[in-house]
C-alpha cells in the first residue's frame, strides 16, 4: 500500500499542469491537421491535369527550353522528395515563388488575404447582426407574418445564385441610383492614397484619418458585403430558429413562464443563453467559408481576394500560389475551430 | 424611447444619409485614362521575359525601342524610335545604329548605345521564353559580346548570315527589343541574374510612360514622363484596372468610372453600343482559329481529304452566330495587317464538293478524334464541324481536355485532329510562315515542338525552302509577293484549315480618340490617346 501511495505521488510530481497539457494537445493537433492538409493538397496539385511547365514557357517552347523550365522546377525528383523539400520551406513560411508572376506567394498571400478578411468580417457582422434577432423572432412567433418572412429571407438566401444577385445589386445600386461604388475596392482617385499598414482599407483609411478614403472605400465595400451578409443570415437566421424552437419547448421555459418572468427575459435570458454554443458554430463556420473568400463575389466585384487568388492561380497551373493559398485557408479553419472551442469553455462552465 | 432605440435609430439615419450621399460619382479626369481590362495573364514585366498580351502592353509604354511602330499609322511599319537612322553593310549582315542624342531614361541616366546593346545581349543571355525572337540570327550567349556591341554612339549587330533587314528591324520592335537602363538595372543585380528578378516588377525605361505600381490581378498604373523625347503624353495617368466580368466592366463604362472596356462579350458590346456616349472600335488582332490534320493518319494525309475538310466549315454561319463581331473569316497563315497577309478566302461551306473530294480519295466510313481545348467558342466550332462531317459520312469525335492534355498529345504528334489557336510573336511574317509552312526536319526525332508543320507531321514540299528564300529577301516589296505565293499554295496543299481572325472589340466613352490596341502586329499604345 505504501509503495503503491510512493508511486502515485510520483507520477503526480512528474505530471504537467492541466493547461500545458491541453496547449500540448491542441498544438499537437493543429499539426497533425496541417500535415495532412498539406499532404492532400500537395498530391491533389501534383495529380491534376495541368502544367506548370506550359504555363510558363507557353505552347511554343521548344522542348529544350520545356525540359530546361521542368528541371528547374525540380519535377524530376520523386514526389516524397519534393513534398519532404515543400515542407521545409512552409515550415519556414516560404511557399515558393508564384510560377505567374514572379513574386514570393507569401506576399502575394500578404496582399490578398486582408481584402478578404475585410470584406468577410463585414459580412459576417451583418449576417449575424440582422440573422440572429430574426431567427429568434421568428421562433418567438413561430408561425406569424414575421416568421413567414424570415423563411422566405432564408429560402431566396439560398436558392438565388449569387452571381446573378450580384450582377443585379451592382445594375441597381451602382450602375442606376449610383449609391454604391462599383466594382473594386476603392475608386480610381483613392488608389494608393492611404499608406498600407494593415491592408485592410477602412482601418488604414481611419488610422491615416483619411474619412474621404473610407467613406470611399465604404461605398465599395458595403454592397458585396451586404450580399455576403445575406447569404449568412439566411444560414444563420434558420438555425438559429431551429435551436430556439428547441429550447422553448423545453419544460424549464413553460416553468419561468409560470413563475412570472417577462417573456423578454424568457426569450433572452433563458433560451437563447442556451443556443449560445450552438450559435458559435454556426457562425464560425459561416465567417470560415466567407474567409475562404467567395469568389464569385470576387469576380463580380473585382475584389482582390483571397478567392479569386486561388481560383485564378489554379486556372493558370500556378501551383505554388495554390497550395500556399490552401494552406492559408486550411489554417484560418483550424484557428476557427479552436476559437470556438475556447468560446464554449466561457459559455458553457460544463465544458472547462 | 430608450437609449439603445435612441443610439439604433441615430445610427439608421446615419447610415442611410452616408449611402445616398455616394450618388454623385465623378467622371475620370481629362488628364486621366481608365481603363477596364483583363490583366492576370501578366506574369513579368521585364522585357527579356515578358510574353503575353496585357504584359506587352505595359512594356510597349514604358519602353522605347530602336525601332518602333507608330500606333496611328502602324502600315507604315518600323519608323526610327531611339534609333535615328541606320546602315546595312554590303553583305546584309551587319547594320549599324545611330542613336538619337539627348534621350534620358526615367532615372535620370542618359540613354546610350551601350544601353541598347546591353538590352539586346541580356536578352540572349537570360534565355527566357522569348528569347527566340532574337536568337534566330545566331546570337549566343557566347557571342553576343561581339554580334551585338556599342562603338561610341553607334550600335552594331552582325547576324549569322543575310536576313530580310525587315525581318530583324521587325523583330527589334518585338517587347524583347525594349532599351533597358543598364545602371539602374545591373545596380539592382542579385546572383548574376542581370536585374531580371528586379526588373519582373520594376521598370528601367525611357518611354513616353514610367510603372508606379503593378498588383497581379488587381492593376497597373503609370505615369506619364514629361522629359519623353517626343512630347510628354495627354494623358497624365494611365490607370488599367482588372475587370474579369464582363458585365461589371460594362457598368464601369456606362457609369463613366472607366473611359475604356475591353473585354465585352457580344451582349454587352450591344447593349454598350446603344449607350449615348459610347461608340465601339474594331481592331483585328493576330489570334487565328485553325483545325490542323495529322499528317501520319493514311486518310487524312491524301490531298482530296485535305481539301474536302476545308469545305466541311460552315464558315459564315459561326462567324454570324456564337462569334459575331468577335472573328471574321480569315484563310491564310499570315493575319490580316501584316505584311504580305493575303485577303484571299477561298473556300466555303460546301458539302457537295467535299464528298465529291472525299468519293474521289476513296474514303468511306471514317472516324477521327479532334483535340480541343475547354474554351468555349472552340467546343462550339468543333460541334459545328462535328455536325458538318457527320453528314458526309465522318464520324468525328471530340476530347475536351485542358492545355496539359491536349496540347501534350498534340506536340507529340498523338491527336488525328487539332482545333485551336495561335497568335504571332513578332510583327514580322516569318512568324507564322516559320511555323505553319517551314519543317526542315519531318523525323519524330527532330522533336521540332515549336513548328506547327512538325507537329502534324507535314512535310511542307518544298514550301520550307520558298520561307527560308522569303527570309532573306530585301526587296520589301518582292518579299511581300513571296508570301502571298507561299500562302496561295499553302491554301491548296496544306492540311491546316484557317478559319477565323480574331478581332478586339474595344468599348469607348465618345471623348477618347486615337485609341490603338495594337492590331495584330504589335500592343495597344496610350501616348498618343486624348480626350
Amino acid at each position: 500500500m505504501a509503495l503503491s501511495e510512493e508511486n502515485r505521488k510520483g507520477r503526480d510530481r512528474a505530471s504537467l499542469p492541466p493547461w500545458v497539457k491541453t496547449t500540448a494537445l491542441t498544438m499537437g493537433s493543429i499539426a497533425v491537421t496541417m500535415l495532412g492538409l498539406l499532404f492532400v493538397t500537395f498530391i491533389i496539385g501534383r495529380v491534376m491535369p495541368i502544367d506548370p511547365v506550359l504555363a510558363i514557357v507557353g505552347e511554343r517552347a521548344s522542348q529544350s527550353t520545356y525540359d530546361a523550365v521542368y528541371l528547374e522546377l525540380g519535377l524530376d525528383k520523386p514526389l516524397v522528395v519534393q513534398f519532404a523539400y515543400y515542407i521545409w520551406d512552409v515550415l519556414h513560411l516560404d511557399f515558393g515563388t508564384s510560377l505567374l508572376n514572379a513574386r514570393p506567394v507569401s506576399e502575394d498571400i500578404a496582399r490578398v488575404f486582408p481584402a478578404t478578411l475585410e470584406l468577410a468580417t463585414l459580412g459576417i457582422i451583418i449576417g449575424v447582426v440582422i440573422g440572429v434577432p430574426l431567427g429568434v423572432i421568428a421562433a418567438v412567433r413561430k408561425g406569424s407574418w414575421t416568421d413567414q418572412v424570415a423563411r422566405v429571407v432564408a429560402l431566396v438566401g439560398y436558392s438565388m445564385p449569387i452571381f446573378w444577385l450580384g450582377l443585379m445589386g451592382l445594375l441597381i445600386f451602382y450602375g442606376i441610383l449610383g449609391w454604391v461604388g462599383g466594382p473594386g475596392r476603392v475608386g480610381i482617385f483613392y488608389v494608393d492614397v492611404v499608406p498600407s499598414v494593415t491592408g485592410l482599407i477602412l482601418v488604414d483609411a481611419a488610422l491615416d484619418g483619411n474619412w474621404d478614403v473610407f467613406k470611399n472605400a465604404f461605398s465599395h465595400i458595403i454592397l458585396p458585403a451586404s450580399l455576403l451578409g445575406y447569404f449568412s443570415l439566411a444560414y444563420i437566421s434558420r438555425m438559429t430558429r431551429s435551436f430556439m424552437l428547441e429550447q422553448l419547448s423545453a419544460e424549464y421555459i413553460t416553468t419561468a413562464r409560470v413563475k412570472g418572468m417577462s417573456e423578454w427575459d424568457v426569450v433572452w435570458k433563458h433560451a437563447f443563453k442556451n443556443i449560445r454554443v450552438q450559435l458559435v458554430t454556426v457562425i464560425a463556420l459561416s465567417y470560415a467559408g466567407l474567409l475562404e473568400g467567395s469568389v464569385l463575389t470576387e469576380i463580380i466585384f473585382s475584389w482582390p481576394g483571397i478567392g479569386s487568388y486561388i481560383t485564378t492561380a489554379l486556372l493558370s497551373a500556378d501551383m505554388n500560389a495554390v497550395l500556399g493559398g490552401t494552406v492559408v485557408v486550411g489554417l484560418i479553419f483550424i484557428l476557427l475551430n479552436i476559437f470556438s472551442d475556447l468560446l464554449y469553455k466561457v459559455f458553457d462552465p460544463r465544458a472547462k | 424611447m430608450n437609449t439603445i432605440s435612441k443610439l439604433l435609430t441615430g445610427a439608421a439615419i446615419g447610415l442611410a444619409v452616408s449611402v445616398t450621399s455616394f450618388s454623385a460619382i465623378a467622371e475620370t479626369p481629362a488628364n486621366m485614362l481608365v481603363i477596364a481590362h483583363r490583366i492576370d495573364d501578366i506574369t513579368t514585366v521585364d522585357p527579356a521575359e515578358s510574353f503575353e498580351f496585357a504584359g506587352s502592353d505595359i512594356s510597349r509604354n514604358i519602353y522605347s525601342r530602336l525601332v518602333n511602330l507608330d500606333p496611328n499609322d502602324l502600315a507604315a511599319g518600323y519608323q526610327p524610335d531611339l534609333a535615328e537612322s541606320w546602315e546595312v553593310s554590303e553583305d546584309g549582315m551587319t547594320i549599324t545604329f545611330t542613336m538619337r542624342e539627348g534621350v534620358t531614361f526615367h532615372s535620370g541616366n542618359p540613354v546610350r548605345a551601350e544601353d541598347a546593346a546591353f538590352s539586346l545581349q541580356r536578352a540572349v543571355i537570360l534565355d527566357k521564353t522569348p528569347a527566340f525572337i532574337l536568337t534566330q540570327f545566331g546570337f549566343t550567349p557566347e557571342n553576343v559580346a561581339e554580334t551585338i556591341r556599342a562603338e561610341g554612339n553607334q550600335l552594331i549587330i552582325t547576324t549569322d548570315k543575310r536576313y530580310a533587314t525587315s525581318f530583324i528591324l521587325n523583330c527589334l520592335t518585338a517587347t524583347i527589343g525594349a532599351v533597358v537602363d543598364k545602371e539602374l538595372v545591373m545596380a539592382n543585380e542579385v546572383d548574376g541574374d542581370m536585374g531580371n528578378a528586379w526588373l519582373q516588377t520594376n521598370s528601367a525605361g525611357s518611354g513616353p510612360y514610367k510603372l508606379d505600381s503593378w498588383k497581379p490581378n488587381e492593376s497597373v498604373t503609370m505615369s506619364s514622363n514629361p522629359d519623353y523625347y517626343d512630347g510628354a503624353p495627354a494623358m497624365e495617368r494611365v490607370i488599367v484596372r482588372h475587370v474579369l466580368e464582363s458585365a461589371s466592366q460594362r457598368l464601369l463604362l456606362e457609369r463613366g468610372d472607366v473611359d475604356i472596356a475591353r473585354n465585352l462579350n457580344p451582349e454587352d458590346i450591344a447593349g454598350a453600343s446603344a449607350m449615348e456616349g459610347i461608340r465601339i472600335e474594331d481592331e483585328l488582332k493576330g489570334r487565328l482559329m485553325y483545325i490542323a490534320l495529322n499528317q501520319k493518319h493514311p486518310e487524312l494525309s491524301k490531298p482530296e481529304v485535305r481539301q474536302a475538310f476545308k469545305y466541311l466549315i460552315d464558315y459564315e454561319g459561326m462567324r454570324d452566330s456564337f462569334l459575331k463581331g468577335q472573328y471574321t473569316i480569315h484563310q491564310n497563315f499570315l493575319p490580316a495587317t501584316y505584311l504580305g497577309a493575303s485577303e484571299e478566302n477561298p473556300f466555303s461551306y460546301n458539302l457537295e464538293k467535299a464528298k465529291e473530294l472525299l468519293d474521289a480519295a476513296g474514303v468511306e466510313g471514317l472516324e477521327i478524334e479532334i483535340g480541343v481545348r475547354e474554351a468555349q467558342e472552340r467546343i462550339e466550332i468543333g460541334q459545328s464541324f462535328q455536325n458538318a462531317a457527320a453528314q458526309v459520312g465522318i464520324t468525328v469525335n471530340i476530347t475536351v481536355g485542358t492545355a496539359k492534355q491536349i496540347l501534350g498529345r498534340y506536340r507529340a504528334r498523338e491527336l488525328d485532329v487539332y482545333l485551336g489557336a495561335w497568335g504571332p510573336d513578332y510583327p514580322d511574317p516569318q512568324t507564322n510562315a516559320g511555323t505553319f509552312a517551314y519543317n526542315p526536319d519531318n523525323s519524330d526525332e527532330a522533336q521540332a515542338t515549336g513548328l506547327l508543320a512538325w507537329r502534324n507531321s507535314w512535310d511542307t514540299g518544298g514550301l520550307t525552302e520558298k520561307v527560308e528564300a522569303a527570309v532573306v529577301e530585301n526587296d520589301r516589296d518582292t518579299r511581300i509577293q513571296m508570301y502571298q505565293d507561299i500562302q496561295a499554295e499553302f491554301r491548296e496543299t496544306s492540311p491546316f484549315v484557317v478559319m477565323f481572325q480574331q478581332i478586339e472589340q474595344s468599348a469607348l466613352r465618345d471623348n477618347v480618340t486615337d485609341w490603338s490596341t495594337g492590331q495584330a502586329v504589335t500592343s495597344a499604345a496610350y501616348w498618343q490617346v486624348t480626350k
